[in-house]
């Protein structure tokens, strides 16, 4: 007990697990200060723009990391994994959770607001200026804290507020067509006016005593036009009447004001409505017929691409890895290319390349031929494998390269020595350690293919169209370009979030399930050897 | 000397605070002070907005115009315009999700077809032009009301027309028939080009179709349209039988996309093109004449017109101060004009389309549109867009049959909006 003092400090520069000053210490300082100070910067601005959840996060996080970074306490692998699980939080747990909670609502084109806003949307566009009225010159003026509006009736000059009806005001004085002094008012200025606009423009005040004549209302604090609403809000009983026509729709609890005859106002709110656009996929008729061909399709194309890609990028790693041939360090940087291009780039020019008229393949390489790559729906999903092989080799030669460059040697001579062929030798020994290896990355390949959006929807946009059914779904649609049309976000529909979250979502698991049941497998893998 | 956490920390604080010396002041809340009571004011010819921020958006082609139009306004009524410039096809997705946040703009640029869309989400708000309606086209102001309320100030007129290479043609053709006769006499490689594209392209089409008597939903008097579609019957099955006699015959093929068919033209490779002002740049060197689309059914072919304005965001804080930039700034016969010359579509207020028109091919497009119908903007459209134009390519290309698939087509539109 107390025997064990800490090693006296020799030289200016210790052990970077000393415990004293050393080099890694300031380091670690330094990044931490800088991490703080960026902590504290967002908590100040949360702060000042009122945004609670995002200051209460990141109090949680910057104490989190403090206390990560400068304990020794439990929190040893904790300084490994820190950054890391901030970021997963951040942009994958906290996206997830908030796509689960969109999809349980109805957001989307007439569910866009809520409730307060979608009433008074109906109602100031259902104020209509009353027709034949004149446009009266307006003057801001106020008493006490309330604003009113004088204007010019035919020379004369009346005043009222919201609670007061224009009156007229004989003793005001007018400079051209402005009201420059009236008793019991003061003018407002338009500075006045400017800090107040929106209780400037959202003032009514009533035309006269019979409140079916409408009230004057004014966009530019400088005209007032003679408006009446047509539709009246029943707050308590939920209630909006359209006195023209003497209907009365009532708050569905779907999101939208409903007549008794089934027709509803077209401004709606975002409602919650459970699991319903997790079953719309299924259950709606034009689009579960074609979802089962594009979900196998999906499969189909992910298995394929990892497959095609990896068979052709391990075949060129072995050929490459001879040492007797020559030229290997030209051929890998070719080899490597196009890996090197933006993947949707490609994909525009490979679309161009394989246009059925006018590409280069048909033209120049087969003299002519009008063979319809991207428009026949097979002869589409294979122009699609292709590309995706063209753009995917590389990544798989690299690593194989590596995979094959980690192999202990004495393993192949032992196998040489026990007289295995080539073959046999690859079968039973290389072939297994490359794939120990290379499983998890063939695994991400997978996940990754399966959500290949930006391949498909720039070389055929979901390419030939399905000719039996009417939903606007192709031959090479994945799952995810079928989440986008359908759901309205490309434009070609009226936008529904809440369906493209529950989408997004159910791919979401399905990838999960599938990655997580191939790593088990790869782990049995290593059990085996 | 041991580490402490003590001495650590008090070392972080200080370099972090030090940091966050410099971070961001407390914003200014805008001043909602009572109004105190002042002797009589007099009231100034302009407005004095100092401190009010009014954030516009706007595209490439339309950023140097608005921004005359800001300068002037600034320094008129010492209020700051922000313009942002934001690709147009994102503007109205954008626009329908940040406006309930409270956060969005004041104003942007758009076309009128969004109208539909935009008052369904519930984020633009009606504006009172007064007298100033007056002074705007016709077809405009139509474009941007909706159930007699108006709900934004147009800027420009754009529709196609039938753009003529009068070195290859010496005359504008009346019919359909008339055009690929001069065309086949023209010895080019094609003798008339239009857009047509793997998907199709109805909004190219429509002329054609409304000579044949089929348009795609009917009119009401006032101009606005009904949600009854109109374009299936056997007006339309006439209109189909058409497209696939040209798709047979060549002259209609759905390899011919919008880039393919403006270089061909430009290479002189045709003396027809179906298109509007935005391709003009591309013809430069080439001696022009706008003419009439050829009727191909018999009736007048009356093609869409698209108007293009400012909305007035329905969350806007500076609903006054929007209001006035639009009503006094935008819809002024300089500013028009400006934006005509960048992006040379007819402007929308009379004068300074009359002043536009002293160029002969705007004065082409403008005669032009005196026929044409402002296209839908129901909010059903843009499902609508989707099966017309894949039904009328596959009709071009052979793969469907024209009357069967017109008739499909119909039903599946109809399921579509009554749902």
């Amino acid at each position: 007990m107390g025997d064990l003092k800490p090693p006296a400090v020799t030289g200016k520069v210790s052990a970077w697990n000393s415990q004293a000053f050393g080099v890694g210490f300031i380091v670690k300082l330094v990044l931490m200060a800088l991490v703080n100070a960026l902590g504290v910067y967002v908590i100040w601005a949360a702060w000042n723009a009122s945004s609670w959840v995002l200051l209460g996060a990141m109090v949680v996080i910057l104490a989190a990391l403090d206390y990560v970074y400068f304990t020794n306490r439990y929190t040893i692998p904790g300084k490994y994994v820190a950054p890391g699980l901030v970021f997963l939080l951040v942009f994958q747990i906290f996206v997830i959770f908030y796509t689960g909670y969109i999809s349980l609502t109805n957001y989307g084109d007439g569910h866009n607001l809520d409730k307060d806003q979608a009433v008074s949307a109906i109602l100031a566009q259902n104020e209509k200026r009353v027709p034949g009225s004149a446009a009266y010159p307006l003057t801001v003026v106020f008493q006490g804290d309330a604003f009113g509006f004088a204007i010019v009736d035919n020379g004369q000059v009346k005043v009222g507020t919201a609670d007061q009806p224009l009156t007229a005001a004989p003793s005001a004085t007018l400079a051209g067509n402005k009201v420059t002094a009236i008793p019991g008012f003061s003018i407002a200025t338009s500075q006045q006016i400017f800090a107040n606009q929106q209780a400037v423009t959202n003032l009514r005040v009533p035309f006269s005593t019979n409140a079916s004549e409408g009230s004057i209302r004014t966009q530019n604090g400088t005209i007032g036009y003679l408006y009446k609403s047509i539709f009246v809000f029943d707050a308590a009983a939920g209630t909006m009447t359209d006195t023209e026509k003497n209907v009365v729709y009532t708050a569905s609890d779907r999101g939208q004001f409903v007549a008794p005859d089934g027709t509803a106002l077209p401004t709606g709110w975002r409602v919650m409505v459970g699991f319903e656009n997790f079953t719309k996929a299924f259950t709606d008729t034009q689009y579960s017929g074609p979802f089962l061909r594009v979900m196998l399709w999906t499969f189909a194309f992910a298995l394929l691409s990892v497959l095609t890609t990896f068979l052709l990028g391990l075949v060129l790693a072995i050929i490459l890895n001879e040492e007797r041939l020559r030229g290997r360090k030209i051929y890998r940087t070719l080899l490597l290319l196009p890996y090197a291009f933006p993947g949707f780039l490609s994909a525009l020019i490979w679309s161009g390349l394989l246009n059925e008229k006018f590409g280069f393949i048909n033209q120049v390489l087969l003299g002519g031929m009008n063979i319809p790559w991207l428009t026949d729906p097979w002869l589409a999903k294979l122009s699609v494998l292709g590309v995706n092989l063209w753009l995917g080799f590389p990544y798989m030669f690299l690593i194989a390269t590596g995979a094959l460059q980690a192999l202990p040697n004495d393993i192949k001579e032992a196998a040489k020595v026990d007289g295995a062929s080539p073959l046999r030798t690859w079968w039973s020994v290389t072939g297994p350690l490359v794939l120990i290896t290379t499983a998890p990355m063939l695994i991400a390949s997978f996940a990754f293919n399966f959500n290949n959006f930006s391949l498909i929807y720039m070389l055929t946009r979901g390419g030939p169209r399905f000719a039996d059914t009417s939903a606007p779904i192709g031959a090479t649609d994945l799952l995810i370009t079928m989440a986008y049309s359908v759901s309205g976000v490309d434009g070609t529909a009226a936008k529904n979030y809440g369906l493209a979250s529950a989408l997004s979502i159910m791919i979401f698991v399905l990838i999960a399930v599938i990655s997580g049941l191939g790593f088990r497998q790869t782990r049995k893998l290593e059990e085996v050897l | 000397m041991r580490r402490s956490i003590t001495t650590v920390g008090v070392v972080a604080a200080i370099v972090a605070l030090s940091a966050c010396a410099s971070g961001p002041t407390a914003t200014t809340a805008p001043a909602t002070t009572a109004p105190t009571t002042t002797a009589a004011a007099t009231e100034t010819a302009a407005a004095d907005y100092s401190g009010a921020t009014l954030t516009v958006w706007v595209d490439d082609t339309r950023l140097a115009a608005t921004q005359a139009a800001a300068k002037a306004f600034e320094t008129a009524t010492k209020a700051k315009v922000t313009l942002v410039k934001k690709n147009f096809a994102d503007i109205q997705a954008d626009f329908t999700s940040q406006v309930p946040t409270g956060k969005g703009p004041d104003i942007t640029i758009g076309a009128h077809d969004w109208l539909g869309n935009l008052i369904q989400n519930g984020v633009v708000a009606p504006i009172e032009l007064g007298d100033k309606a007056a002074d705007f086209e016709t077809v405009a102001l139509q474009a941007f009301t909706n159930q007699g309320q108006v709900y934004g100030v147009p800027y420009a007129i754009e529709n196609i027309a039938l753009i003529r290479n009068t070195e290859l043609a010496a005359e504008a053709p009346a019919t359909w028939d008339d055009a690929l006769a001069a065309g086949k006499a023209a010895g080019k490689k094609y003798p008339f080009l239009i857009q047509v594209g793997e998907t199709g392209d109805p909004y190219t089409m429509y002329p054609f179709q409304t000579s044949f008597g089929a348009p795609v939903f009917t009119q009401n008097e006032d101009g606005s349209y009904s949600s009854e579609l109109a374009m299936g019957g056997a007006e339309g099955e006439k209109f189909a039988q058409w497209l696939a006699d040209q798709g047979k015959a060549g002259t209609l093929d759905t390899a011919i996309t919008y880039d393919i068919a403006v270089d061909a033209f430009a290479k002189g490779k045709s003396p027809f093109i179906v298109g509007g002002p935005w391709m003009l740049e591309k013809f430069k060197d080439l001696k022009l004449s706008i003419d009439a689309i050829p009727s191909a059914g018999g009736q007048p072919a009356s093609p869409f017109v698209g108007v293009q304005g400012f909305f007035i965001s329905a969350q806007s804080k500076n609903a006054i101060v929007a209001n006035d930039f639009l009503t006094n700034y935008i819809a002024t016969t300089d500013v028009q004009y400006a934006m005509y010359e960048a992006g040379q579509r007819t402007p929308a207020l009379k004068t300074a389309a009359e002043k536009a028109a002293s160029d002969t091919l705007t004065a082409g497009f403008a005669a032009v549109a005196a026929n044409a119908v402002p296209m839908p903007s129901n909010p059903e459209m843009a499902a609508v867009w989707t099966y017309w134009g894949v039904t009328e390519a596959n009709i071009i290309s052979g793969k469907q049959k024209p009357a069967a698939g017109w008739q499909k087509m119909i039903a599946d539109i109809q399921a579509k909006i009554k749902k």
